[in-house]
């Protein structure tokens, strides 16, 4: 298996001109129209950003004390757990794949320090991680593909669980979730952080529909995921090397 | 020399036109393109283009788009080893033959496809995934007169053989 990944890699470099050329139209409608926009646009755009800024700031104000209230008493706990990491922000290449492929491609690979495991975010959300890291490029396996599993917590009760990627619906599914459990319509789960794959505490996705069919041995629940898996043009890439697959 | 020029550039083209970005609802509607170019290659060209060509534009295509790595691969080299057999025939054919000959084909190709999603536990979860088949045959003449002006343009002779 890991000499077909090496395989994989190599035969990704000359891929990744193809890729590059194939993203460039979308890139040259995205400058022009950029380089059009009314003045007024970019007036309203600012004063939004403005206080959109000023909003988040207040916020991080309040963020900064917990954090560090946080690492104090993690330091107590010798728990090893780092809250700031490395990261790196990457674009999508708009490269279209098979419409039954859940993956996407970045412009960012092996000479950025991408490696294989690595946890992939955008503003809202876990994305997913990578699978394939090329010298110039590197493929994002998202969340909602079926191979995808990830482990996941309640916000409002504590309970854990694992999501798995639903092919069919682009929700993702709780895994062996017992019927009797408190899990609700509008529930938010954040990555455990079990399975060192993915950092704690991220957006993973809502409660979306809870279906209890007694003819089931397990409640089905799907997720609506946080992250605009389709939509997203950048993402973050987070160095978290607990246990990366090598 | 002109013929691997030419034919390197139009598979590069079916490559590019393959990873191009599409609205949303014709994602399921976009042509082989790397199938029907090999397929017209091999008909024109039996004696470079063929089996292996197709392997390694399959392994390619794969890369590209993320796929199992040799599953277009197999697809590939599996349609375009029917197309070297027939291609005396297809060569004779009425475009209209020719392009049902071309849906079949493809039909084969995409029915590769599924089986190995499928194996992967991710085949394609609705029945627009056959649609391809369709706008392949009807692309077929157009990609056909359109390959053939080409070769004239880069003075290559059709001989048939």
């Amino acid at each position: 298996m890991t000499s077909f990944n090496s395989i994989r890699s190599v035969l990704s470099l000359p891929a990744a001109p193809v890729q590059y050329v194939v993203n460039l139209p979308t890139r040259i409608v995205d400058d022009v129209s950029k380089y059009f926009r009314s003045h007024n646009t970019l007036v309203a755009e600012n004063a939004q950003f403005k206080s959109e800024q000023l909003l988040l700031r207040i916020r991080l104000q309040r963020l900064v004390a917990i954090e560090s209230e946080n690492d104090y008493l993690k330091s107590l706990l010798r728990s090893s757990r780092k809250v700031n990491g490395r990261t790196l922000i990457a674009e999508l290449l708009a490269v279209a794949a098979e419409p039954f492929v859940n993956q996407v491609t970045l412009d960012k690979g092996r000479r950025d320090g991408v490696y294989v495991g690595q946890p992939v975010l955008d503003a809202d959300g876990v994305m997913g991680q990578i699978i394939e890291a090329g010298p110039l490029t590197s493929r994002v396996l998202l969340i909602n593909d079926s191979r995808s599993g990830i482990a996941v917590q309640n916000v409002r009760s504590g309970i854990r669980a694992v999501a798995s990627g639903n092919n069919y619906s682009d929700r993702l599914h709780l895994l062996y979730v017992p019927k009797t459990t408190d899990i609700r319509i509008g529930d938010l789960f954040l990555t455990s952080g079990l399975g060192d794959h993915y950092p704690e505490g991220y957006p993973v996705g809502k409660v979306v529909s809870v279906t209890k069919d007694p003819s089931h041995q397990f409640a089905e629940i799907y997720l609506q995921p946080s992250a605009h898996l389709d939509k997203s043009r950048q993402v973050l890439l987070i160095w978290y090397q607990k246990n990366a697959l090598s | 020399m002109r013929y691997l020029n030419a034919i390197v550039i139009t598979l590069s083209a079916a490559l590019f036109l393959t990873l191009l970005p599409m609205p949303e609802w014709t994602v399921w509607a976009r042509p082989a393109w790397v199938l029907l170019v090999l397929i017209f290659w091999t008909m024109i060209a039996p004696h470079r283009v063929n089996v292996g060509i197709a392997w390694i534009t399959g392994l390619m295509l794969d890369t590209l788009t993320g796929t199992m790595l040799g599953e277009h691969a197999l697809a590939l080299t599996i349609v375009v080893y029917f197309a070297y057999r027939l291609r005396m025939r297809m060569n004779m054919f009425p475009m209209l033959q020719q392009g049902l000959s071309i849906f079949l084909f493809v039909v084969i190709y995409q029915i590769i496809i599924y089986v190995l999603q499928g194996f992967c536990g991710e085949a394609p979860h609705t029945s627009l995934f056959w649609l391809s088949s369709l706008t392949s045959m009807l692309l077929w003449p157009w990609l056909f007169g359109m390959l053939r002006d080409y070769c004239h343009r880069a003075r290559i002779s059709l001989a048939v053989n």
